[in-house]
């Protein structure tokens, strides 16, 4: 039987972001007292102490921060194997983990810096944020 | 903690390190604390303090009749005995224990009565990470390198010299798990497991354990081991999932332990005759000689490249051939310490000549934790 792909669980704090993937949106949250973006989802801000929290929808711009290829699968992830574990920086400043899609993942079509934007896919009903080289969803 | 005042009087490995599907991972706990204690020349009613991680303490004092009344578990990673030093280290201090053993003994590679870990698809990780399809730690503590190399203008032959150097080392040792000598040539053309990490740039997966025995200074003087005495150290935690690390080119967690350690000390890096940085991968040892301040940020790689790590350079640096060459049992900070302590006291398998000053550098999880390590032949 064909093992599938780790599917995150949501928990209270990080369900905006869950609810508002599974429409196709990415939602990060900032700082509502310096207007400081921040990522991953947590119950307050790591920049002001008892500050306020707000949801953002962001732009989904990205840039490639660092990656590696990774040549031995994960479940469900052995069909496009080998794949890019990548973590990429918003334009509004977090960084997080995702996928690249819409190129093959080489080193030759992954260079550092490259301008990205994000995409969505639905993983047995669970949607996750990948992100494409800018050029391919534009 | 004054400088010098707490020794490590005991240290021991398993009898073998490598491949120990005859073992369970209580039992190499349970091997590396008797040998332990037969280097310090103490017997169990000696103890009274016990930590560890991976197997909870409790299981390792009733294993070996220890009546025990300080406990630490602190669980941090591979970098977690380096705390257990730390914490044991204040708890003498303050009276709260007089002798303590810290064990490690994992069968990281047979699995055989091993815990092992499980990560929540609720926890940062399995919601933020493992979707992406992450498969253990060479997976994800090799993600920064590509952005490290960048910044610096790492190459990827110099990346695979880190292993060449090592292996240098290891070739010797008996007790290494991977002895032959290799080139850069040899690293490229291994097999690729997490592009830009080959083979030979990822740690060894074996089964051992080690153990140490922490005590007063005053109390080491009475026992018939060689004392190695702890002149400073440091910790610190940054961050859990690597994706949120907050610089890729240096670890904060590296740069504020190293300075507590050498701080206490009261010594720098050029005081240093020996130097251990744990190595999960290739690209970790770069990060320590700069974030600990032994090279300036960007020089690393070329630090290694001329050889200055290697047996006769100027730094000896992971002198029984580390985690890519030695052992890694999943949790290697256990072996790290050994071999500082080995150095230190003249009886390691490759000595480095006239050790007065030894580093260890110990990371836990993806750069997530750092602890530090100043190690003294001589006290004050």
């Amino acid at each position: 039987m064909p093992k599938t792909k780790f599917l995150p669980k949501p928990t209270p704090e990080t369900q905006p972001f869950w609810d508002a993937a599974a429409r196709g949106e990415l939602h990060i949250q900032r700082c509502a007292t310096t207007g400081r973006f921040f990522f991953h989802p947590r119950p307050c801000s790591p920049f002001v102490f008892d500050g306020e929290v707000e949801w953002v929808k962001v732009s989904g711009d990205a840039t490639l921060h660092s990656y590696n290829i990774n040549h031995r699968p994960a479940w469900g992830f052995e069909d496009e194997t080998p794949y890019a574990i990548a973590v990429v920086e918003l334009a509004e400043g977090p960084r997080m983990m995702t996928n690249i899609v819409g190129i093959d993942n080489t080193p030759e079509n992954l260079v550092l810096d490259m301008p990205l934007k994000v995409g969505f896919q639905d993983r047995d009903g669970v949607v996750v944020p990948v992100f494409a080289p800018a050029e391919v969803t534009a | 903690m004054k400088p010098g005042s707490i020794a490590i009087v005991g240290a021991a490995e398993t009898d073998r390190v490598g491949v120990l599907p005859e073992h369970s991972a209580l039992n190499l706990n349970v091997e590396a604390a008797r040998n332990a204690l037969h280097d310090a020349g103490l017997t169990p009613a000696d103890i009274d303090g016990i930590a560890g991680t991976g197997f909870s303490p409790g299981e390792v004092a009733e294993a070996l009749g220890i009546r025990t009344r300080w406990v630490d578990s602190t669980s941090v990673g591979g970098c977690s005995y380096f705390l257990h030093v730390r914490h044991a280290a204040a708890a003498i201090t303050a009276g709260m224990a007089s002798a303590v053993l810290i064990t490690h003994g994992e069968s990281g590679r047979s699995r055989v009565g091993e815990p092992g870990l499980n990560f929540s698809p609720s926890s940062g990780m399995g919601q933020f990470e493992m979707p992406y399809g992450t498969a253990g730690f060479v997976t994800m503590f090799t993600v920064p390198a590509l952005r490290f190399m960048k910044e610096f203008g790492v190459t990827h032959e110099q990346l695979a010299g880190v292993a060449v150097a090592q292996r240098k080392w290891a070739h010797p040792n008996e007790r290494a798990f991977r002895r032959d000598l290799i080139t850069v040539e040899d690293v490229l053309a291994s097999k690729t497991i997490a592009y830009p990490f080959h083979q030979a740039e990822c740690c060894v997966v074996t089964d051992g354990g080690g153990a140490l025995i922490v005590t007063s200074a005053e109390r080491a003087a009475d026992l018939p081991s060689r004392p190695v005495y702890i002149l400073g150290t440091g910790e610190s935690t940054t961050h859990s999932m690597v994706s949120q690390m907050e610089d890729f080119t240096s670890s904060r967690a590296f740069r504020d332990s190293s300075a507590d350690a050498f701080r206490e000390a009261g010594v720098g890096p050029a005081d240093i005759d020996h130097l251990m940085v744990y190595d999960a991968f290739a690209h970790v040892p770069l990060y320590g000689l700069q974030d600990l301040g032994f090279v300036k940020p960007g020089e690393a790689a070329a630090f290694v490249a001329e050889g200055n790590t290697e047996p006769g350079g100027v730094l000896p640096m992971n002198t029984n051939g580390g985690g890519l060459s030695y052992t890694h049992t999943g949790m290697y900070g256990m072996f790290a310490i050994q071999e500082a302590v080995r150095q230190v006291r003249g009886t390691a398998a490759v000595p480095v000549p006239d050790v007065e000053l030894s580093f260890a550098q110990g990371v836990g999880g993806m750069f997530s934790t750092a602890a530090s390590l100043v190690l003294a032949a001589e006290r004050p």
